[in-house]
Formats: C-alpha cells, structure tokens, sequence
C-alpha cells in the first residue's frame, strides 16, 4: 500500500519550491502526495489531512512562523484526536527551536542540507501503517 | 458501529478511511461495501473529463461553490496519474479548491490512478458510493486528463462535462473519437482567448454528427471558470440534463448500464485471476515464454488455457 503524504505549506511565505522538490522525491520513493499549495492555514491543514488520510503530513514554513503555525497544527489533530499521523517539518528553522517544535509533536524537523534521501528514509521508518 | 454505519452517520474521517481500504483492495470491507451499495443511490453524479490544462480542476472548485450557494452538499473525487515506474503520485488537483476545504458540506478526496488505463482509479466507483452514503448530494468526478481513450468516467456518473479549450484546434480533433461520444454538455472554457468561435463551430459540427444517440442533445456551454463566468448557466443546464434523465426514466436504463459493465469489469478480473491460478503460474511463464519465442501465437496460449479447464 502506497504511503500517503500531504505536503502543506501554512503561513505567507510564497516560497514553494523546496516542498515542490520534497514532494517530488516522494512521489519517486513510491510514495501518493498530495499537494494543497501556498499560503493554508493549520485548519485548513488538518481537515485536508483527514479527507485524504493521510500517514503523513509534511510541513514547509520558511516566514519564520514555525513556532506558532507548527504546533497550531498538532493541537488542531489533537484536538480531533487523531494520533496516528507522522508529522514533519522542513524550512529555515534555527536549531534552537528544534527542540521545542520535537516536544510539540514534531517528530523531526528537516534543514537546510537534508538530502532528499534522509526524508524518504526517516518516513519510511517512522510510518504508521493503516489499520 | 462499521465504518459504513458512521459514513451514513457523517463521520468523515471514517469515510476517508473506507476510501482508503478500498483503494487497498481491502476484502475485509466487502460487507460495508455492500451495506453502502443497498443504501444509496441519492447522489447525482457527475464527471468531468478533458485534456490536461483544459481547467477541469479550477471549473470543478467554480462549480461545487456555486452547488454550495443553492444549498447542495458536494463530494469530489479528483483522479491523477500514478508513476508507471514507481507506483508513485503527485496528486495536486486540491490546490485549485482550498477555499472549500474547511467547508463541512464538501468533502475532497484526491485519488491516484494506480496504473488503471481509461482516466478513473478502479476504487473511483466505490468511494463514490462512500460519498454518497455520507450524504452528498453533488458527487464531481475529476478524471485524470489524458485524450482519446478516457471514457471509463461514463461508467462511473450521471452526466459528463467534456472541457476543451480555445486555440487548439488540434485538440477538439484530438478528442473526438472516444469523448466527443460521452459527452453530456461540452465547455469551452478559458472562453476570452482568441479561437472561441472557431472552437464551437467545429464541436457544434461533430456534434450535430453524433445526433440524439442517447435521447439528449449534448449542449455547448462558454466559460471563463477563473472568474466564474458562465458558471451559473452551466450549473442549470447540468441540473436541467439531471432532471431529463430522472423524468425520461433513462435513469433506470443508465443505472442498469453502469452496473452491467461494473459487474463485468470485476467478473473478468476475479475470472482472470481465477483461471491463472488454476492454469499454475510456472505453466503459463512457459506459455509466455513460448509466444515470445513465436513458438506459438497468443490466441493459441488462451486457447491452451481454457482448454485445460474443460478437461
């Protein structure tokens, strides 16, 4: 069964092509992505990621809103209790919110330098499979 | 309560994991198929089918929001093409409808082809059931966007939308064999570039060709969907062809058509499977391996099978 990711962009920022790119190598490990475009809102987010079910959902900020946008998610799946879903994160992220972001439910946080190799790898490990 | 039960109950996370199981080829699930199967058939279906880039997926998000202004809750499944080397798929049909994703009355499900031929995923026509059963009263069919062939959509809906667009002449050609025979209602769409005229007089042309073969004659329809022109007129004419079929009684005729050739899509893949397992698989790579060699021609390998089975 195909893993399914949605990779999601919330917040302003225009800047797309490093999720573009993610989404791509996923497609190529294999894996069906659904891509929502720029500028969602975590509610939005969320309830895409219930209407597509997905395993994953993959999330790209690079306006610096990570700390408020990042964990605005978990809490809205939280909120509708869903606990099965692998979310990550990517973009410009400082290191030091790191950890703050891995205690929010973020279960790892892509930089600048990941290879496309090392998402794949950390998704394929990390999955959940539908029940 | 089965998953069916909480869909009918319109528990949508329940109905994007029936979805998903039934993608999976899931057997477990066959009862609560059935159970949606014998409850439903309220949703008028429609699809929608054209080339790539035509604007199907702008158009379906103009469409469901004009629906949701007249009260219409709406399902849509969008079907993209799968990666025939990877089993992979980007599915980004959603980034032209996000402005109803938090709407509770839409629910918008993206679906990979998985290597089926003809523009629908063999899951198309059971997840239109689960949206059906979740009280749906529009369900929009995106089929995946190739050309000539990409008719399996009929089997699925109601009513066909073919959009073309303006300016490639080649294109209205290109469709015409297989399409132009499916079609319920034809939109032009990107209707402000130049060639619009030309575009309608050779549809106009094909179609007066096609006459009234299913007691319907196909309208033409000019839209800009960017802006929702033309919008309102086509969602009438739609709901005008829904009307016809229900009043003329050709539901029942169309209803009993679909499920004829759903039957016998299934039947031939369980018969298929069925026959290869009884043949013995080793059996029939030598066969193949005997064609490839022209040894013997493919008929003949059938015949060897089928033959086997009288015995």
């Amino acid at each position: 069964m195909p893993i399914r990711v949605l990779v999601a962009k919330p917040g302003l920022d225009g800047h797309d092509r490093g999720a573009k790119v993610v989404a791509k190598a996923l497609r190529d490990a294999g894996m069906e992505v659904i891509y929502t475009g720029l500028r969602q809102t975590p509610e939005q987010i969320v309830e895409t990621a219930i209407q597509e079910d997905v395993d994953v959902i993959g999330l790209s900020c690079l306006s610096g809103a990570h700390m408020t946008l990042f964990p605005k998610v978990m809490e809205l799946l939280q909120a509708k209790g869903i606990k099965d879903m692998l979310v990550t994160g990517g973009g410009i992220i400082p290191m030091e919110d790191v950890p703050r972001l891995k205690k929010a439910g973020i279960a790892e946080v892509f930089g600048p330098g990941t290879t496309s190799a090392d998402i794949v790898g950390f998704i394929k490990k990390n999955v959940k499979q539908r029940t | 309560m089965g998953l069916a039960e909480k869909v009918a109950s319109g528990d949508r996370r329940a109905a994007a994991r029936l979805i998903s199981l039934i993608e999976d080829g899931d057997e477990s699930i066959r009862t609560e198929l059935a159970d949606l199967h014998c409850r439903g058939g309220h949703a008028h279906i429609v699809g929608v089918t054209g080339s790539p880039g035509a604007g199907k997926s702008t158009l379906i998000h103009k469409l469901a929001r004009e629906w949701r202004q007249r009260g219409k809750t709406v399902g849509i499944i969008a079907v993209d093409p799968s990666s025939p080397f990877t089993g992979g798929a980007l599915l980004g049909d959603r980034i032209r409808m996000q402005e109803l994703s938090t709407d509770q009355g839409v629910f918008i499900r993206s679906m990979s082809s998985r290597g089926n031929p003809g523009g629908v995923a063999k899951a198309t026509a059971d997840a239109v059931r689960v949206l059906d059963a979740l009280g749906m009263e529009k369900v929009i069919v995106e089929t995946v966007g190739a050309g000539q062939s990409e008719v399996a959509v009929m089997d699925v809906v109601h009513t066909v939308l073919v959009v073309v667009v303006p300016g490639l002449g080649d294109d209205i050609q290109a469709i015409k064999a297989g399409i132009l025979e499916i079609g319920d209602l034809f939109v032009i769409n990107k209707a402000d570039r130049d060639g619009v005229e030309v575009a309608q007089r050779e549809l106009e042309m094909m179609l007066e060709l096609e006459g009234e073969a299913k007691g319907w004659r196909p309208l033409i329809f000019k839209t800009i969907a960017r802006t929702g022109e033309g919008i309102g007129e086509l969602v009438d004419n739609i709901e005008g062809h829904w009307d016809m079929i229900k009043r003329e009684g050709l539901l029942e005729e169309s209803e009993r058509q679909r499920c004829r050739r759903e039957v016998l899509e299934l039947l031939k893949h369980k018969a298929v499977l069925a026959l290869l397992s009884e043949y013995g698989p080793d059996d029939f790579d030598a066969l193949v391996r005997e064609v490839a060699r022209r040894k013997l021609h493919p008929h003949d390998a059938v015949e060897k099978i089928m033959e086997k089975r009288k015995k």
